[in-house]
C-alpha cells in the first residue's frame, strides 16, 4: 500500500481555546484562502461568519423532499381508494371528499421523506461517508474530538505557499503546525 | 440563560457599583470540567470494564428475553388463543402494552426535539439516553401489534401492497395510520439518534487502537473530522430533524389514541383522547427517564454532568403533565354525565363505582394524580429515593391508565348480555415481563457500546466553548456566582471523581 511518492494535502494548526481559534479563523478568512476548514470538537457559534460561508442550502432539499412525501402519500391513497379500487367503507364516500381521512398517512409521510432527505442530503454535503481522508495521517489531529482546534488550509488552495502559509498558521497563534501528507 | 448574563456582563466590564448585581445561573456542568475531562469520562464508561452490576442485570435480561421469545413462539405455534382477550375484551393486554411503550418513548423526543427548539439547553446532558430508551421502546411496543394479529404470516398485509384479489389496504382506518404513525416515528427517531452520534463516534474511534473496536466504531462514524464544512450543514440538519420530530411525536400517540376514539364504544367516543394521551405519554415517558438515569448517574459518576437541576426540572415535567393527566381524568368524567349520553356515563359508573374494575381505576388515580403532587415540594425533588419511588409509581400508574381505558370499558359495553370478564393468560404476563427484559437488556447494551451522554453538545454548552468567553469574568464585581444546587450532598465533586467505573482509559 505504502509508496515512495506523496502528495502534500496541506498544513495544519493546532489551537487550544474557541476564542483562539475563531479569530484565528477570521484571519485565515480575512487573507482570502478558499480552501480550508476549522475543525472543531463541537460547532462553535458564529464560526460560519468567522470562515465567510454562507448558511446551508440544505433546507431547501428538505422542502422537496417534504412535498415529495406529501404527493406520494396522496397518490397512494386517493388512487388506491378512489382511482382503482373505489372503496365505500365507515360511511365515507369513494371521491375527492375522502380526503379528510387521507391527513394522518400524509403527514407521516411528509415526516419520514422529510427526515430521510436531511440525513442523505447532510451527508451528502458534508462529503461522507469516507473511509479515510489524509488529515487522519495526522496523529496530532486525533484530539479534534477532544479538546483541541486545528485549522487545516490544503494545499489545492491558489494561495498556499509552503513557506508563507507555515509562517502565516504560526503568526496567528497555531502551535504544532505540521505537513500533513496523503500517500498516493 | 446563562449566556444573557454573561453577554451583559461582557458590555459593561468597568461594572460600577451603581450597576445591579447580575446573579448568573447554576452551570449546566458543575466543577469547572474541561473539555477533556468530560471526553474521559462518557468514553472511559464504554472503554473500561463495565461494574459487576452490568452483569447482573444483562444476564437475567438476557434470560428474560429468552422466556418472551418463547412466549412468542408459543403463540405463533398454537394460536391467539393462547392469549386472554375473546369476546367482548379483544384487545387485553396485548393493546395495553402496545401503548404502553409506545407511550415510554414519548420523552425521549421530547427532549430530544421540543427541548432543542425551545433552547432548553439542560437536555444535552439526557438527551442520547433518552432517546436511546425511546427507540428500545418503540421496539417492544411494535411486538405487540405484530403478534395480536394472529396469523403473524400474513403481517404484511399491514403494509401499503395489495393482496391477491388486488384489493388494498383501508387508509380510512385508523389502525392503518397507526401502522404509518410508528413505523415513520421509529425511523424518525432513528434517523435524530444516529445523526447525534455521528461526532461522538468519531471520539470513540480517535481514542482507540487501530483493530477491530476501531474499525467498528470508524466505520459508523463516517469519516468524520468535526471541520466546520461539515459542521454547518449538520447543525441545519439536526434542527431540521428536530422541528420535523416535534410535531411527529404529538402526532404519534394522536393516532393512537383514534384507534379508541374514532370507535363508537362508550368510554372510548371522547374528543379529549388525542391532547390526553399525549400529555400522559410525555408524563410515562419522563418517568422511565429518572428510572433509568438515576442509577445511570450514580454508577458511572456523572453526577456532575447529570445534575440535581435536571432532576428537578424533570420532576417538574413530571408534576406538570401529572396534573394535566388528572385534569383528563376529571373532565372525561365531567362530559360523561355533562354530555347526557346514557351509555357513556354508565360506561363511567362502571369504570368508578361498581365494576370489577374499580381497583385498577384507584391504582391509576393515586399512581398519575396522587403520588406526583409531593413534587411541589423542593425538598422532595431533591431526595433521589422519593424521585424514584414516585417514578415508579408513575411508570405503573401509566400501565393502569391503558389497561383502564382498554379492558375495563370493553368489559362492559351497551349489551349487559355482552359483560364478561378478562383474565390475562401466563403467556400474556410472562410476554410482558420479558419485554422489560428486552428492554433493558438494549439499555444495557447502549450503556456497555455508546456513549451515554452527548459528548460533542455537553461540550458546547460549557461557558468557554463560546468564543466570546472570557475566562475572567467570574472575577469582575457585578457577577454573583449562583449558589449550587446541591440536593445530593452525600455525592460530593470528589467522590464522584475516584469513581472506579469512569477513569479515562489513555492517560
Amino acid at each position: 500500500m505504502s509508496s515512495p511518492l506523496k502528495r502534500v494535502h496541506g498544513y495544519l494548526a493546532e489551537f487550544t481555546s474557541t476564542r483562539d481559534v475563531f479569530h484565528a479563523a477570521e484571519k485565515v478568512r480575512d487573507a482570502g484562502y478558499s480552501s480550508w476548514d476549522v475543525h472543531s470538537p463541537f460547532p462553535v457559534h458564529g464560526m460560519d461568519d468567522a470562515m465567510g460561508m454562507p448558511r446551508s442550502i440544505l433546507p431547501r432539499f428538505v422542502l422537496v423532499g417534504g412535498i415529495l412525501g406529501l404527493s406520494t402519500a396522496f397518490l397512494l391513497q386517493f388512487l388506491t381508494q378512489v382511482v382503482i379500487y373505489p372503496t365505500v367503507v365507515q360511511a365515507k364516500p369513494a371521491n375527492i371528499y375522502t380526503i379528510a381521512a387521507f391527513f394522518p398517512v400524509m403527514f407521516e409521510l411528509t415526516i419520514l421523506f422529510s427526515a430521510f432527505t436531511a440525513l442523505f442530503t447532510c451527508l451528502v454535503m458534508m462529503k461522507l461517508p469516507r473511509l479515510n481522508h489524509p488529515l487522519f495521517n495526522s496523529a496530532n489531529f486525533a484530539k479534534f474530538s477532544d479538546d483541541k482546534f486545528f485549522i487545516c488550509i490544503e494545499a489545492r488552495d491558489p494561495k498556499f505557499s509552503a513557506e508563507k502559509t507555515k509562517a502565516f498558521l504560526a503568526d496567528i497563534g497555531g502551535t504544532s503546525i505540521e505537513l500533513v501528507e496523503d500517500e498516493l | 440563560m446563562a449566556d444573557a448574563a454573561v453577554h451583559d456582563s461582557h458590555q459593561s466590564p468597568s461594572a460600577g457599583p451603581s450597576r445591579a448585581k447580575v446573579l448568573l445561573r447554576e452551570p449546566l456542568v458543575l466543577n469547572n470540567r474541561s473539555y477533556s475531562w468530560v471526553t474521559n469520562r462518557i468514553a472511559g464508561i464504554v472503554e473500561n470494564p463495565q461494574p459487576k452490576g452490568w452483569w447482573f442485570l444483562v444476564i437475567p435480561c438476557a434470560m428474560l428475553v429468552a422466556v418472551m421469545v418463547f412466549c412468542f413462539t408459543f403463540l405463533v405455534s398454537t394460536g391467539v388463543g393462547v392469549w386472554g382477550p375473546n369476546h367482548p375484551v379483544a384487545w387485553g393486554w396485548d393493546i395495553t402494552n402496545f401503548v404502553f411503550w409506545i407511550g415510554i418513548g414519548h420523552a425521549g423526543t421530547l427532549i430530544s426535539a421540543i427541548l432543542y427548539l425551545t433552547r432548553q439547553k439542560w437536555r444535552t446532558a439526557v438527551n442520547r439516553a433518552a432517546e436511546a430508551m425511546t427507540i428500545f421502546a418503540v421496539m417492544c411496543a411494535g411486538l405487540f401489534p405484530a403478534l395480536h394479529v394472529g396469523r403473524v404470516w400474513m403481517a404484511w398485509f399491514l403494509a401499503p401492497v395489495p393482496n391477491s384479489n388486488a384489493i388494498w389496504q383501508n387508509f380510512k382506518s385508523p389502525l392503518l395510520w397507526d401502522v404509518f404513525a410508528v413505523s415513520t416515528y421509529f425511523s424518525v427517531s432513528v434517523v435524530f439518534w444516529f445523526l447525534g452520534l455521528v461526532p461522538d463516534l468519531a471520539t470513540l474511534r480517535d481514542r482507540c487502537q487501530p483493530g477491530l473496536r476501531k474499525m467498528a466504531y470508524g466505520l459508523f462514524a463516517l469519516g468524520w473530522r468535526g471541520g466546520n464544512r461539515q459542521w454547518r450543514h449538520y447543525e441545519v440538519a439536526y434542527g431540521l430533524l428536530a422541528a420535523l420530530s416535534t410535531p411527529l411525536v404529538l402526532s404519534v400517540h394522536t393516532v393512537v389514541s383514534f384507534d379508541f376514539a374514532t370507535s363508537i364504544v362508550p368510554g372510548w367516543h371522547t374528543t379529549i383522547f388525542p391532547p390526553y394521551f399525549v400529555a400522559g405519554a410525555i408524563f410515562g415517558g419522563f418517568a422511565m427517564v429518572l428510572t433509568l438515569m438515576i442509577p445511570v448517574r450514580k454508577i458511572y459518576g456523572l453526577q456532575d454532568l447529570f445534575t440535581m437541576k435536571h432532576i428537578d426540572n424533570m420532576a417538574k415535567i413530571i408534576l406538570l403533565t401529572g396534573t394535566i393527566v388528572g385534569y383528563a381524568y376529571l373532565m372525561e368524567l365531567f362530559v360523561a354525565w355533562y354530555s347526557g349520553s346514557l351509555y357513556e356515563f354508565d360506561a363511567f359508573k362502571w369504570r368508578i363505582l361498581f365494576g370489577p374494575y374499580t381497583w385498577a381505576y384507584y391504582g391509576m388515580f393515586f399512581c398519575n394524580v396522587i403520588a406526583p403532587q409531593v413534587f411541589w415540594w423542593k425538598k422532595m425533588r431533591e431526595n433521589l429515593i422519593v424521585v424514584m419511588v414516585v417514578c415508579m409509581f408513575v411508570n405503573a400508574g401509566m400501565w393502569f391508565e391503558r389497561f383502564v381505558i382498554i379492558c375495563t370499558t370493553l368489559a362492559r359495553d351497551f349489551l349487559p348480555g355482552q359483560w364478561d370478564m378478562y383474565h390475562p393468560s401466563w403467556v400474556e404476563i410472562w410476554t410482558f415481563i420479558g419485554t422489560f427484559g428486552f428492554f433493558l437488556m438494549l439499555f444495557s447494551l447502549f450503556l456497555r457500546f455508546l456513549p451515554v451522554i452527548a459528548i460533542a453538545e455537553i461540550k458546547g454548552v460549557l461557558p468557554e466553548a463560546d468564543p466570546h468567553h472570557d475566562p475572567d469574568q467570574s472575577k469582575r464585581a457585578n457577577i454573583v456566582a449562583a449558589p449550587v444546587y446541591d440536593g445530593d450532598q452525600h455525592l460530593s465533586a470528589s467522590e464522584a471523581n475516584s469513581s472506579p467505573v469512569a477513569r479515562p482509559a489513555h492517560s
